[in-house]
């Protein structure tokens, strides 16, 4: 597409500003543009313009937790990151996901020193959704909530921001680090990670409320997989879930994702979640390989893993080994399951991510001056038609 | 002066549409022969729009060919606020058809030198030939534009300075925030209006009958600057019947009864 070429979409429904409404959407040079100030200063009109059939245009989806899929481990397949990088990239872009944060488990620091540098912030494009960052889900973690992560990798934390330095190498491509707030040296750790810009999120924890408020004074703004590897809630210490309703200072917003994939959260506790704090919820799939992959069974690694009914089974089985469902999966699920509107479940994949990591301006919205990654969805059933980055369309149906 | 009379302000939006559809294709613009509009805003002319739009969207009427001249803008509001006139024009017309932006002039209340903008614009409206036929919705007190009571009727596009009625009436728009309402204006003069060759005036409610009475049944008078429209030699005044709750039986009967001449005005394939 040439520079400064104009494209209108047009005879759709975009969200813009947290409402559905008829209006075109307008994008030059990869960004979304106001048509107005076209119109008026420049005097030009639309070069080109695409008939949407009646779609609901929405931001692309952003997802901040995703261990790998179509067969890619991005923590087991160390050798050959870029390109298992690259598939899953790739892959992403039929969910109508435009920008991800690629996730590694507990891992030992040899393998951060040897992946974390190959897994590059990337503009994505045809070849891939955007890579945002790694999200670093461990080691600083809690060996009693350490789920499946491996407990002889946990790591200590005693030495705050150089036992971040000792174990992960560098932090230059990370935007996320996921840690338990109660590990000695976690206070330190968690102002240098905010400092430099890193999300810090609270997750494979045993910290009660207290802990999790002091975490979030001290900079952390998310919340791993809510529910899962975590306290439960108890009425008298309800633990980092408290976090939702705890009196906090208003310039504080608590983020929290959670996998709503029908498997991992039952609906009744999304429910929950959901109606607490509306405006903190993040759709996750925390997906592992065996996302996007056919359903029988598949050798992944070490691993036999069996697809059926839309679900991972460790092969021969009825063990759940993880989520499969996809972001647009997670939308649609999250929505029939809370009861809530399509602008609430749209966003909570789009815009709530986005500022999670501080980039709502860039991502997540239709706002003028955003970069136009957007999804056409079908109004109705809010499946993915066709996915566009930076206004070009990278995937359709 | 024509005074056309309808049952309610959903028709007087469509027979004013039908009306300017059927000036400009009877015009048969082209390159070399561009139909001039004047155009206002406020909430009014809003459903004449509407049907210029569906007008359009079926294929009836292009813009093409068309300049439009509108009649006023605050001072020193952004361009991209609600209560700016460009945003008005953007949101309710311009977005929705085929108008080449080039010819599309709204007064600029953010130019650096406010009486240039002015002079530029008179001088845009002659060079484009003048305009065919200029649309007015007037205010309670009988103001064009903004050409309020007391404004001179051989006025030109200047900058000016709102009545404290005018600002108070607009508070509602700017959070009843008086400090937020804009204090000035730049409009098109009641003359300017004037020299269009033909003249329609939109006027519907009740809140608008005394500016109706005013303007045609009282003499020609600055403190009601839409009555100047009396010395027009062609003025078409189209009113609901609300507006008409202060005119006297006899006037409302006359113009009446002429009903089916005007009816003959938009009616397709006739001249």
């Amino acid at each position: 597409m040439d520079r400064g070429t104009i494209l209108q979409f047009t005879n759709c429904k975009i969200l813009r500003d947290h409402v559905i409404q008829k209006e075109d959407l307008w994008v030059r040079d990869g960004k979304i543009i106001d048509p107005e100030k076209v119109f008026f200063d420049e005097k030009v009109i639309s070069a080109k313009k695409f008939d949407c059939l009646g779609t609901l245009i929405v931001p692309g989806f952003i997802d901040l937790q995703i261990n790998g899929g179509f067969g890619v481990d991005f923590s087991h397949n160390t050798s050959d990151s870029e390109r298992g990088l690259a598939k899953v990239a790739h892959g992403l872009l039929a969910h109508g996901v435009t920008s991800f944060c690629p996730t590694l488990v507990t891992s030992k620091p040899h393998i951060y020193r040897e992946v974390l540098p190959k897994l590059k912030p990337q503009q994505g494009g045809r070849h891939g959704a955007t890579i945002l960052g790694v999200h670093l889900e461990g080691p600083f973690i809690s060996k009693q909530k350490k789920g499946a992560h491996d407990e002889d990798t946990i790591a200590s934390l005693t030495e705050g921001c150089k036992s971040l330095l000792d174990v992960y190498g560098q932090l230059d491509n990370a935007s996320i680090v996921t840690l338990a707030p109660e590990l000695p040296g976690a206070d330190e750790a968690i102002q240098w990670l905010t400092k430099k810009g890193i999300t810090v999120s609270l997750g494979h924890s045993m910290a009660n409320l207290q802990e999790g408020i002091h975490a979030v004074l001290q900079g952390a703004t998310f919340i791993t997989h809510l529910f899962n590897a975590m306290l439960p809630f108890h009425h008298r210490d309800p633990g980092l879930v408290g976090l939702l309703s705890a009196d906090m200072p208003k310039d504080r917003t608590v983020y929290y994702g959670i996998i709503s994939d029908g498997v991992h959260t039952h609906p009744a506790a999304l429910r929950i979640a959901y109606r607490v704090h509306p405006k903190g919820i993040v759709l996750v799939t925390d997906a592992i390989s065996a996302l996007g992959l056919e359903a029988g069974t598949h050798k992944i690694g070490q691993m036999s893993v069996e697809i059926r009914d839309q679900k991972a089974f460790v092969a021969g089985t009825d063990t759940l080994c993880g989520s499969i469902a996809s972001m647009n999966d997670c939308v649609k699920h999250f929505k029939v399951a809370s009861g809530c509107s399509t602008v609430e479940a749209i966003e909570a994949a789009t815009l709530h991510p986005a500022q999670v990591l501080g980039l709502h301006k860039r991502k997540g919205t239709l706002s003028y001056g955003a970069d136009a990654d957007f999804v056409m969805l079908e109004p109705e059933n809010l499946s993915v038609l066709s996915t566009f980055i930076a206004g070009e369309c990278v995937y359709t149906k | 002066m024509r005074l056309v009379i309808l049952d309610s302000s959903s028709e007087v939006a469509n027979w004013s549409a039908k009306y300017v559809l059927k000036k400009i294709t009877q015009f048969k613009p082209g390159p070399d022969n561009y139909f001039v509009l004047g155009l206002p805003t406020g909430g009014t002319p809003l459903g004449m729009y509407k049907k210029l739009i569906e007008f359009h969207k079926a294929g009836r009427i292009s813009f093409k060919y068309v300049k439009t001249f509108n009649m006023d803008e605050y001072v020193g509001l952004p361009r991209d606020h609600p209560e700016s006139y460009h945003y008005y024009m953007w949101n309710n017309f311009f977005k929705h058809i085929d108008i080449d932006p080039k010819n599309a002039h709204v007064l600029d209340g953010n130019a650096p030198d406010l009486n240039a903008e002015c002079e530029s614009f008179e001088r845009l409206i002659k060079e484009a030939g003048g305009v065919h036929l200029f649309i007015g919705g007037i205010g309670p007190d009988g103001h064009i534009a903004f050409n309020e009571p007391g404004s001179s009727l051989a006025s030109r596009t200047r900058v000016k300075t709102l009545a404290q009625d005018t600002l108070e009436a607009n508070a509602r728009f700017f959070d009843n925030d008086m400090s937020k309402v804009p204090k000035q204006a730049l409009t098109v003069g009641v003359a300017t209006v004037m020299d269009a060759q033909e003249v329609m005036i939109l006027i519907t409610g009740t809140h608008k009958a005394f500016a109706l009475y005013k303007a045609i049944e009282e003499g020609v008078n600055h403190m009601w600057t839409v009555s100047a429209f009396q010395q027009h030699p062609h003025t078409l005044m189209i009113c609901d019947e609300d507006a008409t709750l202060e005119l006297r039986v006899k006037t409302v009967k006359y113009f009446k009864a002429l009903s089916a001449v005007h009816h003959r005005l938009i009616e397709e394939n006739s001249n």
